[in-house]
């Protein structure tokens, strides 16, 4: 179960870096760095599902934009609170995903991509299409969530440096919280789940229930990533909740290796770094992007992470 | 009389417009094994399925220890104390035969709902899954990752991991099947040591094992029951001999 020592190597050297590249970082990478430590809290989340538990969820930006959403709505002019507005805005998410759960996990295979599929289009249409929600435009975030204590202020997200360290705590702690979550009972139940449910059934597991508690938990740091991109970028837009946000989840989950949490935490970085370095090179950047995901998935099928650690978690299936 | 553990009445299933299984009856008592054999297609693991909940019964009745389970969800059934193991070895090869046997008694905490207590820490769990290993001849293959155990071990492991959930009544679906001669010795001294304290429902084509282990046995042709007795009786039995076990000279 142990990452190995090349790939631990690894993290550790780019936790060190990210740590002090802000010190020599412009402002622009700076704020970049923060959206790509973002989507790795948004991918390690759908790694739960897909990798961990055997769930391909294609509507998980739900769960993402929702919290956003949550949080556009109450912030408005006025500063709020990062301390009861966090919570909040992940419960919603939860919530979401308690009741789209309650309904998706009755299906399998296919028909589960399909219908969390359309749960996910349902809302962006619906949040779209309303007028409450500042329709297809977005709605502004206009000032950003601060932290006090008795008057003392340590934490203004208005403050692009703030929000780096903050989002850079927030991955860490996803990283630390599903680690510890996967090497509990709870989290051999998932991998259970995944490799034979009908046995896990037959040995005595309601595996329901397991795979609802893993949805919500999913849901909820899937929405901490929402919350976290309303303050970055100040709006957030129906585009967030669409499908193509959710296959860009999953791509950073398969290009850095399903079921290794900290490979689609790499995905998402490598998805994102080689965006921007097309970008500057070429208009036909996409061309390229699509050229490297078709080369990694054909020659390197367990992922990115694949090229520092030999095998995944309780990986099976393989004989 | 020893406890009665399992109990079918008319138990039925068909598929379409096919009866796999028609009214079948049947008792399985603790510290007894009772064998079902059958030619391919009488329905023998259509009626496992059925004990086990991994299937629903058409029709007819299914009782555990006296009380009514027909229909029940498989992971209620093995809660009431029936343990299974499968025909196709149906284990996790990515575990540790421990880890394999660790998870399977993970079942019997009373939720596994525990998200930051690491997996290892829980010392009944542990030990069960050790008794279980041991109890199933794996006690020093423990490490080893359950792809690289050999097909017998797969199989030892298949009974080690449903006997980690602490059943009292055992359905075991062809144990024997794809195993040398001395495997299968092995297994057939596991079933006997097994029978003390378990109710065990044995189906198997191997009739040597069958006869030497069982105190009951069905005989079921065509999803029905053809007959149903002391291994005697049914070794005597002519209609059993014509169907079945081929003519004058019964094998065994």
């Amino acid at each position: 179960m142990e990452a190995p020592r090349a790939l631990r190597l690894l993290l550790g050297l780019i936790l060190i870096g990210l740590v002090l590249f802000p010190l020599v970082g412009e402002r622009f990478y700076i704020q970049y760095a923060t959206k790509i430590m973002i989507m790795a809290i948004f991918a390690m989340s759908l790694d739960l599902l897909v990798g961990y538990t055997g769930l391909v969820s294609l509507g998980h930006a739900l769960y993402y934009g929702i919290a956003g959403y949550a949080l556009a709505m109450v912030g408005g002019d006025a500063a709020v609170s990062l301390w009861w507005s966090l919570p909040g805005a992940m419960l919603v998410s939860a919530l979401a995903a308690l009741v789209v759960g309650a309904l998706v996990l009755r299906t399998t295979g296919i028909y589960f991509i399909m219908v969390t599929l359309a749960f996910a289009q349902m809302m962006y249409f619906f949040i779209r299409d309303s007028n409450d929600f500042g329709g297809s435009d977005g709605k502004y975030l206009d000032a950003k969530p601060t932290l006090s204590l008795l008057g003392w202020t340590p934490l203004d997200l208005g403050n692009p440096l703030h929000r780096y360290y903050l989002t850079l705590a927030l991955a860490l702690a996803t990283y630390v919280l599903l680690r510890t979550v996967l090497r509990s009972a709870f989290g051999r139940v998932l991998i259970g789940i995944r490799d034979n449910e009908p046995r896990m059934r037959s040995l005595g597991f309601p595996t329901f229930r397991y795979k609802l508690a893993c949805f919500v938990l999913a849901g909820a740091l899937a929405g901490l990533a929402g919350y976290l991109t309303v303050v970055q970028d100040g709006i957030m837009n129906p585009e967030q909740l669409g499908w193509h946000r959710s296959g860009e989840a999953l791509v950073m989950v398969i290009l850095g290796g399903m079921g290794t949490l900290a490979g689609p935490a790499l995905g998402a970085g490598a998805l994102m770094l080689l965006e921007l370095v097309f970008s500057i090179w070429t208009k036909y950047w996409q061309l390229l992007l699509g050229g490297f995901i078709i080369a990694v998935v054909l020659f390197l099928p367990g992922g990115l992470g694949s090229l520092f650690a030999r095998r995944r978690d309780g990986g099976a299936g393989h004989g | 009389m020893a406890e009665l553990a399992l109990r079918t009445e008319g138990l039925s299933r068909s598929f379409g417009g096919l009866a796999a299984v028609s009214g079948v009856t049947l008792e399985c008592r603790s510290g007894s094994v009772h064998a079902v054999i059958g030619p391919n297609g009488a329905g023998k693991t259509t009626l496992i399925n059925m004990l086990s909940g991994d299937l629903a019964p058409s029709a007819g009745r299914n009782e555990l220890f006296g009380e009514d389970v027909t229909g029940l969800p498989p992971e209620r059934v093995s809660q009431r104390g029936v343990g299974r193991s499968y025909q196709k070895t149906n284990i996790f090869l990515g575990f540790s035969a421990f880890e394999n046997c660790r998870l399977a008694a993970q079942s019997r905490l009373p939720s596994s709902m525990r998200l930051f207590r690491r997996v290892e820490r829980y010392h009944q769990v542990n030990a069960a899954a050790a008794r279980a290993l041991a109890a199933a001849g794996l006690g020093d293959r423990g490490d080893v990752p359950a792809a690289a155990l050999s097909h017998g071990e797969q199989r030892q492991l298949e009974i080690a991991m449903t006997l980690a959930t602490a059943p009292r009544v055992l359905l075991l679906d062809e144990p024997l099947a794809g195993m040398g001669a001395e495997e299968s010795g092995r297994m057939v001294a596991l079933i006997r040591a097994l029978k003390d304290r378990h109710a065990i429902l044995l189906v198997e084509h191997d009739m040597d094992a069958v006869f030497a282990v069982a105190d009951v046995l069905t005989v079921m042709v065509n999803g029905a029951v053809l007959a149903s007795g002391r291994p005697s009786e049914i070794r005597a039995n002519r209609e059993v001999q014509q169907a079945y076990l081929g003519g004058e000279d019964a094998h065994g």
